[in-house]
């Protein structure tokens, strides 16, 4: 077993990014995230392992730092929360478009707009449906703790580099301040050079005179040639939507109603799940841990069986939208959420699944 | 097949005086005839491979017309979005601190768009070398009025003149940037004369040796015709550049060693 300690989720986030053999981080300070460039500053990364750790000027910047980055090879990540992640957003659909590997980890806060610094999952259809500009997706990982803030990071940089392509890690403003403990797995060691030369011949990080030379870039000016670069892009989709999917049932074999709820609605809803059985409701809970890919065939196995389905996000209703395309319309679907800020409480939820679903 | 003859002569090894580096990739460029960017590449080409860097070089190109740079340039490279090829280039940097890095960058890209990028860059004195192209205008979207386009200087998105009241004064940001304690070595150069091109080249060569002794940023400029733009022949464009650029833009080292060179006022 790992080393155990109590932590904050965004220090979990960048002492994960240390062990998993990460060679930079690039950030911007903002609330309520700051902390993970904090602890990297303080832990001194540099001197551990040789990771590069820079506050850069802007969320613009640190997302263009991670393409340069990531263009050579190297193994890169980012944390913003909100209004620092629209920034990027052009950022990362140039990151899919030269088909880069990297990680960007979003502490959601709630908007639109300067919004508030309270937890949210807004950010939802932003991260899921694409982001920025064309057709692409990031692998999107929805943590509801701590330990899987830890876990999702070393995840993330495995699937950036096999996929080639962005990965988000979707989580929100209180996941990534509440402490609790964490089984820290071991330092996996920084790629040497050679070993990166190797592994990404794609990279452009010098070119040999024994090879053409490598280019980075989201530019093709000839349609044919764009389209098959979306093509290929979509294959990729494809690919991730068969391998990648990554769910939770809890309480789901005896269900008669069902709270779907990703990240830190899905830890309230499990509370929920336990007050609503004490009254005699059988629910059951069904939690996505990859939003995109989305469990869609799970959910709607699942959401099949049952009467009625309660959607449960800190939101206006975004994830929802996937829900029904699931599940399809013979089964109940209702939404509850809080937004602004706001985080629901247990009982809320259960008095919304039964004035919703089961008296609705 | 005379012709051919005399050719295959020409090219035996121990005729040759001169010849276009392997550093530039055997294709058509895709710039106008008579534009600055062509010679500009060889340069630096050149430069790379008389230093014989070039396996250990990374360029990184710009939007705007050099967005094609790395089809040309036959070194690793990256494209990078609109004005960001500083935040590119100081992420490569840092993490391959050995290696050689660039960018090069228009006018739009440099000082426009990417103003907050090169700025930082500069004050941070990345190791790494700049090479600004500054013709004045925007080429590739055609001929749209650049932070650089001098006043009263007429484009497609100030087809009076750049009035500078209503539309800003041309931004000196070579000179701006020449402040920052992180930039090391400032020049600004042109390419439009045999004489100027071998200067140019010096300066190139300069900076990437400086680069190599960790000395802070580089930068150069290089203030070039933009003859379609201009709406120009390419002998007026360069004959309008010398009268009109270069005495706003004036030529030669803005910064050596770490020290600002004390100019003549200009114009």
């Amino acid at each position: 077993m790992g080393e155990l300690r109590l932590m904050k989720g965004n220090e979990a986030i960048a002492e994960a990014a240390i062990r998993a053999g990460c060679d930079g981080y690039f950030g911007y300070p903002i609330t309520p995230q700051s902390e993970v460039m904090e602890y990297l500053m303080a832990e001194k990364p540099f001197e551990r392992t040789g990771m590069v750790v820079l506050q850069a000027e802007s969320e613009t910047a640190s997302i263009n730092m991670l393409y340069g980055g990531a263009g050579t090879g190297k193994m890169v990540l980012t944390s913003s929360s909100s209004p620092g992640i629209s920034l990027m957003q052009e950022g990362i659909s140039y990151l899919a478009g030269a088909e880069l590997p990297a990680v960007i980890v979003n502490i959601v806060r709630g908007g639109p707009g300067l919004g508030t610094i309270q937890p949210s999952q807004a950010d939802y259809f932003q991260a899921v449906k694409g982001g920025g500009h064309g057709d692409y997706h990031s692998l999107v990982y929805a943590p509801a703790s701590v330990q899987e803030m830890c876990d999702h990071v070393k995840l993330a940089f495995d699937k950036a580099f096999e996929y080639r392509t962005p990965v988000m890690i979707l989580s929100d403003g209180a996941i990534g301040q509440m402490m609790e403990k964490v089984v820290l797995f071991d330092q996996v060691p920084r790629r040497t050079d050679e070993e990166i030369i190797k592994q990404c011949p794609w990279a452009s990080n010098g070119r040999p005179k024994t090879r053409n030379h490598n280019i980075i870039t989201s530019l093709d000016l000839d349609p044919a040639g764009q389209e098959r670069v979306n093509l290929k892009l979509q294959a990729k989709y494809r690919e991730m939507e068969k391998n990648e999917v990554m769910y939770e049932e809890i309480m789901c074999e005896d269900a008669d109603y069902l709270f779907v709820a990703f990240g830190l609605s899905a830890r309230i809803c499990q509370k929920s799940t336990d007050l609503a059985r004490a009254k005699g409701i059988k629910v059951g809970l069904f939690r996505p841990i990859t939003l995109f890919p989305f469990p869609a065939i799970q959910v709607s196995n699942v959401g099949n069986r049952v009467k009625g389905i309660l959607v449960v996000e800190m939101n206006a209703g975004q994830m929802i939208e996937d829900v029904k395309l699931s599940v399809g319309c013979k089964v109940k679907i209702e939404h509850f959420g809080r937004f602004g800020g706001i985080i629901p409480s247990p009982d809320e939820v259960v008095k919304a699944l039964e004035q919703k679903i089961i008296g609705g | 097949m005379e012709e051919q003859f005399a050719k295959t002569e020409i090219r035996k090894p121990e005729n040759i005086v001169y010849k276009k580096t392997d550093l530039m990739v055997d294709r058509p460029l895709s710039y106008c005839p008579g534009c600055g960017h062509g010679t500009a590449h060889r340069m630096l080409m050149e430069v790379l491979e008389e230093m014989d860097i070039a396996d250990k070089t990374i360029g990184v190109s710009p939007v705007g017309c050099s967005v094609l740079a790395y089809d040309f340039l036959n070194i690793d490279m990256l494209g990078a979005a609109h004005g960001r090829a500083p935040a590119l280039a100081t992420a490569i940097k840092r993490l391959w601190p050995n290696h050689f890095v660039f960018t090069y960058q228009g006018d739009g890209d440099l000082a426009a768009i990417g103003t907050a990028e090169t700025i930082h860059a500069c004050n941070r004195g990345e190791n790494i070398t700049i090479i600004f192209i500054n013709n004045g205008i925007y080429g590739m979207t055609g001929g749209q009025m650049a932070p650089t386009t001098l006043p009263g200087m007429r484009s497609s998105t100030s087809p009076y003149g750049r009035d500078v009241a209503t539309m800003g004064h041309p931004l000196k940001i070579t000179e701006l940037i020449s402040h920052l304690p992180g930039v090391y070595y400032v020049t600004r150069q042109a390419v439009h004369t045999p004489n100027h091109v071998r200067k140019t080249k010096k300066a190139i060569r300069k900076a990437l040796e400086l680069q190599k002794e960790n000395k802070g940023l580089c930068f150069i400029e290089i203030v070039s015709n933009c003859n379609s733009g201009w709406k120009m022949t390419p002998v007026q464009s360069n004959k309008w550049m010398e009268e009109n650029m270069f005495p706003f833009y004036q030529l030669g080292d803005i910064k050596v060693d770490g020290k600002l060179i004390e100019l003549p006022k200009t114009s």
